[in-house]
């Protein structure tokens, strides 16, 4: 049970800022996901959490106890990393109770503990193996075992999923989402994948070059986000993104192709402005195979030439030419397209963005 | 009609022949002295001198090393004196400089700090010197101290030898042990102290086994520094207890074999004894899938 707090947190190498004074509450029982691309400075927070990574400046609170200088172990967390990092040298069953062994735990105590975290994740066939004798998919479930036997107040997890195949981390990213709801302990995931922290978290945290970029739930982050960056990061296929100039009621884009000024943007911006347009692929659509239907909502039609296609199955990402380059649309109930083909398009304005190209925030607010 | 494969099979028969032929002459080369020097041991000096060599010895007898042991005046030597030198000198000198090979490799392997490469050269460096050129140096120093002639001196003289070396190695496998073993020691509890005992130690044990095994039987076949810096039977080691065999016209090659196969036989146990922590790939499946 435990909230955990950054306040003002720094890391700094010399004189290279890594993370550059975040603020976070992470509320008692919360699964947060901390996302962005690489070297965004995720993983040294969580390092810094964990107790890894000594902190520059600010300070870390566990259930409202100050950590900032603390070892690991007395953090009371448990972290399970990208490698695994399984002890090769024990079995299963003692890498298990390794930390308890350590805390002079009782035997029969450790052998209960064990077992309950084994039955949890199903490991009951594999407790004499050595971690080498495992599949990716197995070691990964011990290293989540072995953070559940410690019973810890936060769980730490970086990157857990990305030594698996495609197929092996939808499944255990469905686990680890079971897992939260049984065990109920304040989760703190790094990963890089949008679509892992989309699916598993409560808030997502999206952090950019040492910077949090936005905080929300999936839902604020996919349809409101602050900035530029959170717009392209979040969502897949990424929302088209299109620097225009607002010019009498109109954006006009590099090519002299323009699209109508949305209603809700009217008032917040000037004729001149540098913007940048955004609209996701469900937004944007061939007529008749969208969303909405255009019945409220503030559609504009365009006749667009095909340029490629991908079918999926139950839905095709179409590529339509527009201002010059290929913008991608998401064709549900499918027909059959071929390139060059011209379709009907419809821009559903009304769910469109618009970020300042020069700071790269959300006009909408 | 030979057919494609009846002549593969032929092919990768001939080829296994000659592999075990060529090995076989290898080991003939490699083996030879060490043959040819137990041989020796058993035989009059007569046969060992003769011209042409007399390759299948005619009479055997263990003549020398009863001879060795015999005391002072029948052809013996102290050899248990040396043995009990070679021992205490090769055993001390290899414990220390293992536990400072180990602290120091670990230092190298996991922290950074500054003129670390330049330290790590230097040590490297210190193995370019050839032994002899710092016999005559330390033998003055020695003098002066006071501790030429002692066990002291001799391993101080071997711990500084092997150092360098246990350093180099163990470094080596400790950077194999994955990082991340360590730090999820830390988190399941352990303090860095028992993170290294419980997961890096036993992990990185095959390593440290070779350098013992290599700082131990360097001390034990010295012989340049510790024919300088021994002068009695207080400190001479069996290499040097060879010369014993050595007198002012002639020399005793029987006896000198006789103490070599002495001196061969716990160098052989102790490895064989100690190969069996060499088994390596034991981090596999740490971490990866």
């Amino acid at each position: 049970m435990a909230t955990v707090s950054l306040k003002n947190l720094t890391k700094r190498y010399g004189n290279i800022a890594i993370v550059h004074g975040i603020d976070l509450e992470i509320a008692d029982r919360e699964f947060i996901a901390l996302v962005g691309p690489s070297g965004c400075g995720k993983s040294t927070t969580l390092r810094m959490i964990a107790g890894l990574e000594d902190i520059s400046g600010g300070t870390i609170d566990i259930g409202g106890r100050m950590v900032n200088d603390l070892p690991p172990r007395s953090r009371n967390i448990s972290m399970v990393f990208q490698s695994y990092a399984l002890y090769p040298h024990m079995t299963v069953r003692e890498n298990l109770g390794f930390s308890l062994k350590i805390a002079g735990a009782a035997k029969d105590d450790m052998d209960r503990r064990v077992a309950e975290a084994s039955a949890i994740l199903g490991l009951d066939e594999l407790l004499e193996r050595r971690p080498s004798q495992l599949s990716g998919g197995q070691r990964q479930r011990v290293a989540m075992g072995r953070a559940i036997v410690r019973d810890p107040d936060v769980f730490l997890f970086d990157e857990p999923l990305s030594n698996l195949d495609a197929k092996l981390r939808t499944q255990m990213r469905t686990e680890i989402k079971k897992l939260h709801a049984k065990v109920k302990s304040t989760v703190i995931y790094v990963t890089h994948d949008q679509v892992e922290a989309m699916t598993l978290a409560d808030r997502i945290v999206i952090m950019r070059s040492g910077y949090i970029e936005q905080v929300g739930t999936p839902d604020e982050v996919f349809s409101r986000p602050a900035t530029r960056f959170v717009a392209g990061f979040i969502g897949s296929p990424p929302m088209n993104l299109h620097e225009a100039t607002v010019s009498d009621g109109k954006l006009v884009f590099g090519s002299g192709d323009s699209l109508p000024l949305p209603g809700q943007f009217k008032s917040k911006t000037a004729a001149g402005d540098k913007v940048v347009f955004g609209i996701r692929p469900d937004d944007f659509f061939p007529t008749g195979h969208g969303l909405s239907s255009g019945g409220d909502t503030e559609v504009h039609r365009l006749e667009l030439p095909v340029s490629i296609t991908e079918p999926l199955g139950n839905e095709t990402l179409v590529f339509a030419e527009f201002n010059g380059t290929d913008w991608v649309s998401r064709m549900l109930n499918p027909k059959p397209l071929k390139a060059g083909d011209r379709i009907g398009m419809s821009f559903d304005l009304s769910r469109a963005h618009l970020f300042s190209a020069e700071t790269g925030k959300s006009l909408r607010v | 009609m030979m057919d494609e494969n009846a002549s593969a099979r032929l092919t990768r028969r001939t080829l296994t022949v000659a592999h075990r032929v060529g090995l076989f002459l290898a080991m003939l080369v490699i083996c030879l002295p060490g043959i040819w020097i137990v041989l020796s041991s058993l035989r009059p000096t007569v046969e060992i001198m003769a011209k042409p060599p007399v390759w299948i010895p005619q009479q055997l007898s263990f003549d020398a090393y009863v001879a060795m042991f015999s005391g002072i005046g029948k052809g013996g030597i102290p050899v248990l004196d040396y043995f009990r030198n070679s021992l205490i000198i090769s055993v001390t000198s290899t414990v220390i400089a293992v536990a400072i090979g180990m602290a120091g490799g670990y230092a190298f392997a996991r922290y950074r700090f500054r003129g670390k490469s330049g330290m790590f050269l230097g040590l490297m460096l210190t193995r370019t010197v050839p032994g002899i050129a710092l016999s005559l140096p330390l033998f003055f120093l020695y003098v002066r101290l006071g501790i030429i002639d002692t066990h002291i001196g001799m391993i101080l003289a071997y711990v500084a030898l092997n150092v360098p070396f246990t350093i180099w190695l163990i470094d080596g496998f400790f950077r194999q042990v994955p990082k991340d073993l360590a730090e999820a020691a830390q988190i399941d509890g352990c303090t860095r102290w028992q993170a290294f005992w419980q997961v890096e130690f036993p992990l990185a044990r095959p390593g440290i086994a070779s350098a013992a095994i290599f700082a131990f039987l360097t001390c034990w076949n010295e012989f340049a520094l510790a024919s300088q810096l021994t002068r009695s039977v207080n400190s001479k080691t069996l290499p040097v207890g060879l010369l014993d065999y050595t007198a002012e016209f002639t020399i005793d090659w029987r006896g000198m074999c006789a103490l070599a196969v002495v001196m061969i036989i716990p160098a052989l146990t102790l490895t064989y004894i100690v190969q069996k922590h060499l088994v390596g790939g034991l981090t596999s499946g740490a971490v990866k899938g």
